[in-house]
């Protein structure tokens, strides 16, 4: 991904509303050309507020934005080759659906027969061929939110944000959406940003994922590395469910952290620990080990909670001796525990070290997490 | 009682109800008209002598009350005009942006429309004479101005209560400038509101009375005249001309219902 061209690149930037209300806080994210980018975070992180600034509608209170190389400071927000679908759709109520999507086109003075080709093909795309006639009033929510993506798409910008563009969308149609965004956005080249709250949404579609918390970003990588190398407790348990285990590093050597928990010393796997140093271990509730006998080695006793069904997912919630819940999960068919005492252990490649110290995170996410100490 | 019978009563009491409220409405207009066909000559012209188009000749040789029928389209354009620009950008100002003093000014507004007309008027006329702006067309034009700004305001700021601003965020993200933007989009949205806002200004500009009354120097509005004239009982020929006030206004309000005015349903 290094060798290819930055097209946004956001550097050091702040957003402060009326003198104190900060609400993104030294943000820097390289965006390269022709990728699809997600903004993941909890509501009121500052998502819409930054793909504001870039689209120009907000000014950085410190900090700077470049697109394509250019900074773009100083364009106002018509002058940028950058194209938003707006969290709220926005269209034009006083315009029919084809007025709305040809609307960039004819701003540009594009050619009537182009004009009218395009649009039509757009609106088969987002599967409202027949619409054209229509009024927004007359749409309904989802289909309202496919011709804001069509009318910002239609006019192939260099950059495209997208503020939780298929939010309205039933399961179903957002899936084929999802694929068919994918496809165009692979096909026209066009950088995408997009913000979403659905994280399966962003673990599906993006090459790289930006998780910010409370303004600030908190780790940005591929869905492998956020999934699977989470870089804060935050990440950790914002992308799927995860059973974290607080400890302190107790010996380290080479790449072998001994982590002391409340129920004994295990090993794990990472670099640049201290000694002394607050660390937690995560493990996936599908990674979770569990035998009905004692087992050699690191072990915690608890007993079983409950076994919820999803689908083709078993889950069983069972309980540590200090009253914390950790979650198991396995594919229905294989077998999960049911009642009694088991004893819990991991693979050691399963478990991911997690610096703990400094992360500021909010009371929210600490409820949910399912720390062994509290 | 059964139900039905009840039912019964109310249909016909409902009936009797609108049928009054109608008369009570209309009955006054249909007397005009009727009037204005009156053959009688003698004054206070109220008795039937047969119908006759006399009237309406009569009227186009009455210079004097034409004369003051077209100063008050004048007038009435003039001020429409004048009060719809300034309205439009006062609350769509205040709409957007945030000033000190804001709500005191918004207080302000309603005054000019409970203050009663009299003290209005009365303070317009002071103000033209110190000011030693001769009174005439132009005062009554700034008169009617100043009375039908706040209805223009309060009309499209009741459409803009409705008003998504991303709308033309999203115009200018496509590309279109503050200029366009504003003519493609913000105009055409409030448009309604606008032109609600004219029509009540405009009508309320031809029929003012008391206001032109203190304004308007030597001058004569199409009100004034009448007020002047009915000292004998209302001529058959403002009768007549009060029928084809009537009819211009029935056919614009045909016009407006069928919606050959609004290209664009909302
Ligand atoms: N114009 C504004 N003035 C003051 N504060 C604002 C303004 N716009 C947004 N904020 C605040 O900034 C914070 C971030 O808002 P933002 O809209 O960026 O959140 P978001 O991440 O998009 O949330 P969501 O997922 O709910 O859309 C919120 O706390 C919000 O209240
Ligand atoms: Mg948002």
């Amino acid at each position: 991904m290094n060798d290819k061209k930055v097209m946004v690149e956001i550097e050091g930037v702040n957003k402060i509303y009326g003198g104190t209300n900060h609400v993104v806080k030294d943000l820097s994210i390289s965006v390269y050309e022709g990728e699809f980018l997600t903004l993941l975070g909890s509501s009121g992180c500052g998502k819409t507020t930054t793909l504001r600034m870039v689209a120009g509608f907000e000014e950085p209170t410190s900090g700077s934005i470049k697109v394509a190389g250019v900074n773009i400071e100083n364009q106002e927000p018509f002058e940028r080759n950058v194209n938003t679908v707006f969290q709220s759709y926005a269209l034009f109520p006083h315009m029919t659906i084809f007025d709305n999507v040809a609307y960039g086109l004819k701003i540009k003075k594009t050619a009537k027969a182009e004009i009218k080709e395009r649009v039509t093909n757009m609106l088969d795309l987002v599967q409202l061929g027949g619409f054209e006639k229509r009024y927004p009033s007359q749409l309904s929510g989802g289909q309202k939110q496919r011709v804001a993506i069509a009318r910002a798409l239609i006019n192939r910008p260099q950059v495209l944000l997208l503020d939780e563009p298929l939010g309205a969308l039933d399961l179903k149609l957002r899936k084929q959406m999802q694929l068919e965004l994918k496809r165009l956005q692979k096909k026209l080249n066009i950088t995408f940003i997009y913000v979403t709250h659905d994280q399966e949404e962003a673990l599906t579609m993006s090459d790289r994922i930006a998780i910010m918390n409370d303004g600030v970003l908190e780790q940005i990588g591929t869905p492998t590395d956020i999934y699977e190398r989470p870089a804060s407790k935050f990440v950790a348990t914002f992308i799927g469910e995860t059973n974290l285990f607080e400890g302190c590093v107790s010996g380290i050597e080479g790449d072998a952290v001994s982590v002391t928990l409340e129920t004994g010393t295990v090993t794990a796997k990472g670099s640049d620990y201290q000694m002394n140093e607050m660390v937690a271990i995560s493990v996936r509730p599908e990674r979770m080990q569990y035998s009905f006998e004692p087992v050699e080695g690191f072990t915690i006793e608890a007993s079983v909670k409950e076994q919820v069904y999803v689908g083709s997912i078993l889950k069983a919630i069972v309980i540590l001796p200090n009253g914390n819940e950790v979650k198991i999960e396995r594919l229905a068919g294989q077998s999960i525990p049911t009642d009694g005492k088991v004893y819990l252990y991991w693979n050691e490649d399963d478990a991911k070290l997690i610096h703990s110290r400094s992360q500021v995170f909010f009371d929210a996410v600490e409820n949910m997490t399912f720390s062994s100490v509290s | 009682m059964s139900r039905q019978s009840k039912r019964g009563v109310k249909k016909v009491s409902s009936i009797i109800f609108c049928t009054l409220v109608y008369l009570f409405l209309f009955l006054p207009i249909i007397v005009i008209v009727v009037n204005s066909f009156n053959a009688t000559t003698s004054k206070p012209y109220l008795s039937w002598k047969g119908f006759t188009f006399d009237w309406y000749m009569k009227l186009f040789d009455n210079t004097a009350l034409l004369s003051s029928f077209g100063n008050t389209i004048l007038i009435a354009i003039c001020s429409t005009l004048l009060a719809t620009c300034i309205g439009t950008i006062a609350a769509v100002g205040m709409y957007k942006y945030k000033f000190k003093g804001k709500s005191a000014i918004d207080g302000l507004l309603y005054i000019p429309v409970v203050i009663p007309e009299i003290v209005l008027g009365i303070s317009l006329l002071t103000l033209f004479t110190n000011t030693h702006i001769p009174r005439g067309v132009l005062t009554l034009v700034l008169a009617h101005t100043t009375f039908s700004i706040p209805y223009v305001i309060f009309n499209v700021r009741a459409r803009l209560s409705g008003y998504d601003n991303s709308i033309e965020e999203a115009s200018m993200d496509l590309g279109a400038n503050r200029i366009k933007t504003f003519f493609n989009i913000t105009l055409p949205v409030l448009a309604p509101g606008i032109g609600g806002g004219a029509l009540l200004a405009f009508t309320l500009s031809i029929d003012d009375v008391i206001i032109s009354y203190f304004t308007n120097g030597q001058t004569k509005t199409y009100p004034l005249k009448v007020m002047e004239s009915i000292k004998s009982g209302v001529a058959p020929d403002v009768n007549a001309l009060s029928t084809l006030i009537l009819l211009g206004t029935v056919v614009l309000v045909i016009l407006t219902q069928s919606g050959i005015f609004t290209k664009n349903k909302q």
